[in-house]
């Protein structure tokens, strides 16, 4: 057991996360709001938006990723257009590539898992709020979303453990997150199995830590499926316990 | 000399690409389905583990489901490429072989999308037993049906039936996977689309159309699915 | 009745009992059916009459006792203070000569009804196709149920699939049937359809064990009334001497559960 070895790949390793915690943070929020939008898009009722939001979540959910990311790198730089324009000192960074990619897709995802959340909000918890005279708006904030977002969590969940694996396809674009070095470190040194083990065991701890974190955020978030507080006892003294 | 036109690129003539196109979606086709079956046949197993194993087994089987969702299918691929290069180089080695042997990208490729899909199989199975009338295989039991007996003629077809829907999800999870296993020089459809666009300079059309094939590759599985999906669900009453 | 009671004994358990837990749910079931008779075991919920007929196939495995069908009794051992039957297939076989029909019928949901009641004979007891299917044909015709033979369960109401569990048990010959609360889950309406099958096979001279709440069903149908009072028999005998005369004060209290409303 080559201890040097392990915990030099580990430094290296370690050193990547933060990368791929930016990677998959910042993706991860745009993309939820660019989910809201599709998602508002898909329930507008309007035939022309709806259609259009369908369009693109079938087409960022049915094309790998890496196509994705392959397109926006590499493909938007055959246009002179897109090379002359103010985009392209963004454009031309692996980075704000693998960005924009990652949020394209997430978008499409969390778009379906949003819309999911909204429609399994229980019409009779609608009408209730209609009946005591809210306004749409204020039905939507106070009942509705708050109980799509419940609704949705766990799914929720699975596509932000999905988003830090996705960043590992970055590597292929000279990004250096955990899987970029790792795969560096293998070329170097062909072993394979190790640099495995540990990145692998770096990836686990995290979406560890994560899943906690979503379980903390179901639990804080339905007190309503729990058991009902205790009530305080009250002796005859009228003490209380 | 001018740059080819889209419509070149998509001829099937001499100059075009066309056929090297679509072939290399065969290749896609062909590493998707050998993962997606190697990953039903672990998926099976893991599951009948998860289900009714030893704590032993129980134990193995949640490590791996645990272990191969949660890492990023990239480093699977590069385990088997180029671990089991090395691991080949050393059989070799041993048998008196020189130098360097590489593992072919495509079974690398097949194996890796096997196991890290085997471990959604798993969960799939696992999940459409939960939801089988247990007193369907209790009457199974009583008629003196032998457990080899029973799985075949009963608990086979149940909970194929339940696990279709799930089992569509992680073919077309495979189908992309597949497209990581370019990194290995397989020539499935985007390795072909890299190779034209270095060609041609037109990256954005070759891209293009590999999204365009993958969504047809696709949409025609989905159909495909629903309609299995149709046909073994006749007895079934819905909601 | 005497001609029943000379026949020969068609199935007999000795001294069953069974925990679960630290819950004794039978206490030393001791019983014993001649050919041709129809046992209706009553008692209330927890008295331990399923997990008897249960004990009988082996679907609940007994902690001590025995169980005989036609003269052949389950070998059982103890393994690691655990009892468990010797020979599997010897199981299977004897089991493939009870027919048990459940109280939530239990049809296999992805085969026609035709194709539920010949699954056993054909694959279990390894007949010919054409001859079971020809059989099969016969029960359902006899259950009332022909007309569905292509249909799939899902498409039958309670009844119909009931009686379709009568056919498919009755489609593997069985020596003793064993019934566990079969109109238990049937709407009232219902309910007659299925005691009227079961009357006549009743009538047909079969050996049956009925665990029911029907009172009607066991005053006036069966030739036997065991009630079962907390895993233990506290009433055995003619239907008339048991409702009328009978030794136990809980059964009387039962009776005049049951037969209210």
């Amino acid at each position: 057991m080559d201890w040097a070895f392990l915990s030099e790949t580990f430094r290296n390793l370690v050193s990547a996360i933060p990368l791929t915690l930016k990677l998959g943070a910042l993706s991860m929020v745009l993309g939820s709001i660019l989910a809201t939008l599709l998602a508002l898009m898909r329930l507008s009722g309007i035939r022309a938006l709806d259609g259009v939001a369908r369009l693109y979540i079938f087409v960022f959910r049915g094309t790998p990723l890496l196509v994705q990311i392959f397109l926006i790198y590499y493909g938007l730089g055959q246009f002179p257009a897109v090379r002359h324009s103010f985009l392209w000192p963004f454009l031309r960074e692996p980075y704000w590539c693998a960005i924009l990619a990652l949020t394209l897709n997430t978008g499409a995802y969390v778009a379906e898992i949003i819309r999911g959340g909204l429609l399994a909000v229980p019409a009779g918890q609608i009408e209730a709020a209609r009946a005591c005279g809210m306004s749409p708006w204020l039905r939507f904030r106070r009942i509705v979303m708050p109980l799509a977002i419940r609704q949705a969590l766990p799914a929720y969940g699975n596509e932000v453990i999905a988003i830090v694996k996705a960043t590992s396809l970055t590597s292929i674009i000279t990004l250096m997150e955990v899987t970029g070095v790792a795969a560096r470190i293998i070329a170097e040194t062909y072993r394979t199995v190790e640099v495995f083990v540990v990145a692998g065991a770096i990836y686990l701890a995290i979406n560890f830590v994560l899943t906690r974190l979503i379980m903390l955020a179901e639990y804080r978030l339905t007190p309503h499926l729990r058991q009902p507080p205790q009530g305080r006892l009250v002796s005859a003294k009228g003490e209380t316990r | 000399m001018n740059e080819p036109g889209f419509l070149d690129i998509i001829s099937f003539g001499p100059g075009g690409w066309g056929a090297a196109l679509l072939a290399a979606a065969l290749m896609t086709v062909a590493v998707a389905v050998t993962g997606f079956t190697a990953g039903g046949i672990i998926g099976i197993f893991a599951a009948w583990a998860k289900i009714s194993g030893g704590r032993a087994l129980r134990v193995i089987a949640d490590g791996y489901t645990t272990v191969l969702r949660g890492i990023p299918e990239l480093l699977v691929i590069y385990l088997f490429y180029f671990g089991g290069s090395a691991l080949v180089t050393a059989v070799g080695k041993y048998f008196g072989a020189e130098g360097f042997i590489g593992l072919p990208g495509f079974l690398a490729g097949s194996l890796a999308v096997g196991v890290t899909s085997g471990a959604f199989h798993t969960e799939v199975f696992r999940g459409a037993f939960r939801t089988v009338n247990k007193g369907e295989l209790e009457a199974a039991t009583a008629c003196g049906m032998s457990p080899w007996l029973k799985f075949r003629r009963i608990i086979a077809p149940l909970t194929l039936r339940h696990a279709l829907p799930g089992l569509g999800n992680v073919w077309q999870v495979v189908l992309k996977e597949s497209a990581l296993v370019s990194v290995t020089g397989v020539v499935e459809l985007l390795r072909q689309a890299q190779i034209g666009a270095g060609s041609t300079g037109l990256p954005f059309d070759f891209f293009l159309i590999a999204g365009a094939l993958y969504l047809a590759i696709s949409t025609f599985s989905g159909f495909v699915l629903r309609l299995g999906e149709r046909r073994l669900s006749r007895g079934v009453r819905r909601g | 009745m005497t001609a029943v009671n000379e026949a020969p004994v068609a199935l007999s358990v000795e001294d069953l009992r069974k925990s679960f837990g630290n819950f004794e749910v039978l206490k030393g079931v001791s019983l014993a059916a001649r050919e041709g008779e129809v046992i209706s075991i009553l008692g209330s919920s927890g008295s331990g009459k399923s997990t008897l007929l249960r004990c009988i196939n082996l679907l609940e495995i007994p902690d001590s006792g025995t169980v005989t069908v036609a003269g052949e009794t389950i070998r059982m051992e103890r393994v690691r203070g655990v009892n468990r039957p010797v020979d599997r297939h010897q199981v299977e076989r004897i089991r493939a000569e009870l027919g048990m029909v459940f109280q939530s019928f239990n049809l296999w949901s992805h085969l026609t009804i035709l194709e539920n009641v010949i699954e056993a004979p054909v694959h279990v007891q390894k007949r010919p196709r054409k001859d079971t299917i020809a059989e099969a044909e016969a029960l359902l015709e006899k259950v009332g149920i022909a007309d569905k033979r292509n249909h799939y369960p899902a498409h039958l109401s309670g009844g119909q699939q009931q009686r379709a569990a009568i056919a498919r048990a009755l489609a593997m010959k069985p020596k003793v049937m064993l019934f566990d609360e079969p109109t238990s889950a049937l709407d009232p309406e219902l309910v007659g359809e299925v005691l009227r099958v079961m009357r006549s096979l009743a009538d047909e001279g079969r050996t049956m064990l009925v665990v029911t709440h029907e009172m009607g069903f066991a005053r006036d149908v069966s030739n036997r009334v065991i009630f079962l009072h907390q895993g233990r028999i506290e009433e055995d005998g003619a239907p008339r001497e048991v409702f009328a005369n009978s030794r136990s004060e809980r059964f009387r209290q039962f009776i005049s559960r049951e037969t209210v409303g």
